[in-house]
């Protein structure tokens, strides 16, 4: 079987374009799930859009005939296959639409909510790697010690709090209470765009980024730790241990070599947690970002935006496992190995 | 009574009369000490490299065999009362079959206990006598470990930084030109230090793990199955190094659980059977059974395909000595 389609009529195309098309084959379809799921999401969901987006008021005092006109510009009767088919014609063609409750070009709300949320996400991003590795480290090379059981007492109870409710906490007692940080919004509240300060806008940072690197601190500093506790259960960790290399010596030379690895591949892959996350924290810092936007896209059955944002969603999360893969092959000397091999 | 052995080698030594005491001076020619000799063992300084009497190492854990929740913590003992010693210029066999506890032993030696290990008894190196904080001060600085298998090595560390080890500045450039003399002593071109553990086969992973141990220039070399998987022949010609080192007044315990090879390689015989040293012996006694003073060594003479694979009554041995090995695996005893 194998042989006869690996044969002589294959045709063989160069590594790296074989590899560039066969990523972008799984994006496309991965959109195209996306956006389709997305739509039907929607187009079940209970939410009147006219009702929504005009307003309790508004819809009692309207005409019939209004009432109408609305609900054919919402599309509210138009039946899903159609409407996905209407979509999908432009999207190839590179337009995602308008977006209802903004009244602007899809491709133009995203692009402006993702810049706001760049910096929240990157922020977030980074602080639960850098602080999940290290919490890590120490938990598993002083495994069973106190500080070992304080840090992993610590990520259990973080993993079990809802990242909202955390927020809110965190909103309560450093904005409310201490006053220390803003109450919400990423600028000060009445100010051009022109007249903030980064200083001002990493100060409306803070709460967020924290609240969002909560959960994925927990979740890295305990994989990371069952890692090191693998490493230095490992053979080669032995023989250094024979050799007199002291604990932290062989954590030093062995053990963040091995932990890379998986770090790195947990921390891309952490992307979409850190997207998802944000869509709760946003809303409860009322900051203007991607998340916030989807929240706003879904309870106003803004279709054309929820399914933008979510395949500009799926491109970073997709790009973060990439880069992972990638990154895998040039870390990896067995890696390495293997695909100069596929690639001969 | 045991009946004493006579000793097969010529007792070559200078130093008679002297008491038998735990690490003192002896003479060669007697059994003492719980062995006999080979022709090769020498005592410079009137005592052994390694001496190790009524070592006990067991475990405090959870009682394997109970129901989780209701299981008490239970001590498990693993090396019971094990003796031996190792004397300059020769080969320790301990054979004994996997699962043994032999890697056990290797550990205790080199001091890598786990926090739940309870361990007992008295070592002397050198003729001085070491508690567990000598042994961990001993890794690298006078016993060495050689593993099994390349997996000892980091797999994502390149082979010359792992030979050199951790160190800095001018021992740093010191230990490159030593590991480059080893290397070219060893037949291993320069370019195995670019290399990546994957990269080697498998006589180079065993050479490189060989030039680690010497690096740190040993008086005793531990080693632990060093040749698996090789045929008699190979794993003869492999153990070549091992002998060689030996022959330059250097010390070595060979862990093994093929009988044959031990006794084409090694001087002296320590047989290992559930969790202890039944009989430590020259290996010219194994030329005939009554030279052997334990029934179990007999049993494993008898056992072997030369000797007619005869397996004697109640002892559940297997026919081929791969197979007598599998009556002495179990070794834990809890309590």
């Amino acid at each position: 079987m194998t042989g006869e389609h690996g044969g002589s009529r294959r045709i063989a195309l160069p590594y790296p374009v074989r590899f560039v098309a066969g990523q972008l084959a799984r994006l496309v379809t991965l959109m195209v799930a996306v956006s389709f799921i997305t739509f039907a999401l929607v187009s079940a969901s209970p939410i009147d859009p006219v009702q929504a987006n005009t307003g309790q008021a508004a819809m009692l005092s309207m005409s019939a005939e209004k009432r109408g006109q609305l609900e054919e510009r919402w599309g509210v009767d138009t039946p899903l296959w159609e409407r996905y088919a209407a979509w999908a014609h432009d999207a190839v063609r590179g337009d995602l639409g308008d977006s209802l409750r903004f009244n602007a070009p899809v491709a133009e709300v995203v692009v402006d909510r993702v810049a706001a949320s760049a910096l929240l996400l990157a922020s977030a991003w980074a602080i639960s790697g850098i602080l999940g590795v290290v919490l890590g480290v120490l938990a598993g090379t002083l495994r069973g010690g106190a500080l070992d059981r304080v840090i992993r007492a610590y990520c259990y109870l973080l993993s079990a709090t809802p990242t909202f409710w955390l927020a809110m906490v965190l909103l309560m007692v450093f904005a409310v209470v201490l006053g220390w940080f803003p109450v919400g919004f990423s600028v000060p509240i009445g100010r051009t765009a022109v007249t903030v300060s980064f200083a001002e806008r990493l100060h409306h940072l803070v709460l967020p980024a924290i609240a969002l690197s909560v959960t994925g601190v927990a979740n890295i500093a305990l994989h990371t730790r069952e890692k090191v506790v693998d490493v230095l259960a490992s053979d080669y960790a032995r023989l250094a241990a024979a050799r007199g290399e002291s604990r932290w010596t062989i954590m030093r030379r062995h053990g963040l070599r091995n932990l890379l690895l998986p770090a790195v591949t947990l921390q891309f892959a952490s992307v979409s947690e850190i997207v998802g996350g944000s869509v709760l924290v946003e809303q409860v810092f009322s900051y203007p970002g991607l998340g916030q936007a989807t929240v706003t896209a879904g309870l106003g059955g803004d279709a054309p935006l929820l399914v933008g944002l979510a395949l500009a969603t799926t491109v970073m999360v997709f790009a973060g496992n990439l880069v992972a893969n990638l990154l895998y092959g040039s870390i990896d000397p067995r890696m390495r190995q293997e695909v100069s091999r596929a690639r001969a | 009574m045991m009946q004493l052995v006579r000793h097969v080698g010529s007792p070559s030594s200078s130093m008679g009369g002297a008491a038998p005491s735990a690490h003192g001076p002896h003479g060669d020619a007697e059994f003492h000490h719980h062995h006999s000799h080979a022709a090769i063992s020498r005592h410079p300084d009137n005592h052994h490299l390694l001496t190790v009497e009524h070592l006990s190492v067991s475990f405090d854990m959870y009682d394997p065999v109970a129901p989780f929740f209701r299981a008490g913590r239970v001590v498990c003992e693993q090396l019971h009362d094990v003796t031996l010693s190792v004397h300059r210029g020769e080969i320790l066999a301990v054979v004994g079959a996997s699962g043994s506890g032999k890697t056990l032993l290797a550990d205790a030696l080199l001091g890598l206990y786990e926090q739940n290990t309870l361990v007992s008894g008295h070592i002397w190196f050198d003729g001085e006598a070491v508690d567990a904080d000598a042994l961990e001060r001993l890794r690298g600085r006078g016993i060495s470990l050689v593993p099994q298998s390349v997996s000892h090595l980091d797999p994502l560390m390149r082979v010359g930084e792992q030979i050199v080890g951790a160190c800095h500045g001018r021992r740093r450039a010191e230990r490159r030109e030593r590991m480059r003399l080893l290397l070219e002593h060893y037949g291993l071109s320069p370019e195995v230090e670019r290399l990546y553990p994957h990269e080697l086969s498998g006589g180079m992973a065993r050479r490189v793990l060989l030039i680690c141990a010497l690096m740190d220039e040993p008086q005793l070399i531990v080693a632990d199955e060093p040749t698996p998987g090789l045929d008699m022949e190979r794993a003869v010609q492999a153990l070549r190094d091992l002998r060689g080192f030996a022959d330059g007044g250097g010390g070595v315990l060979l862990i093994t659980h093929d009988v044959e090879l031990a006794l084409r390689v090694a001087d002296r015989i320590a047989v290992f059977h559930d969790g202890t040293v039944v009989e430590e012996t020259a290996v010219g006694n194994f030329a005939a059974p009554e030279l052997l003073r334990d029934p179990f060594t007999r049993a494993l003479w008898h056992a072997m395909p030369e000797h007619g694979m005869v397996v004697e009554g109640d002892r559940a041995l297997g026919a081929a000595p791969s197979k007598v090995r599998r009556g002495m695996s179990d070794g834990g005893d809890c309590r």
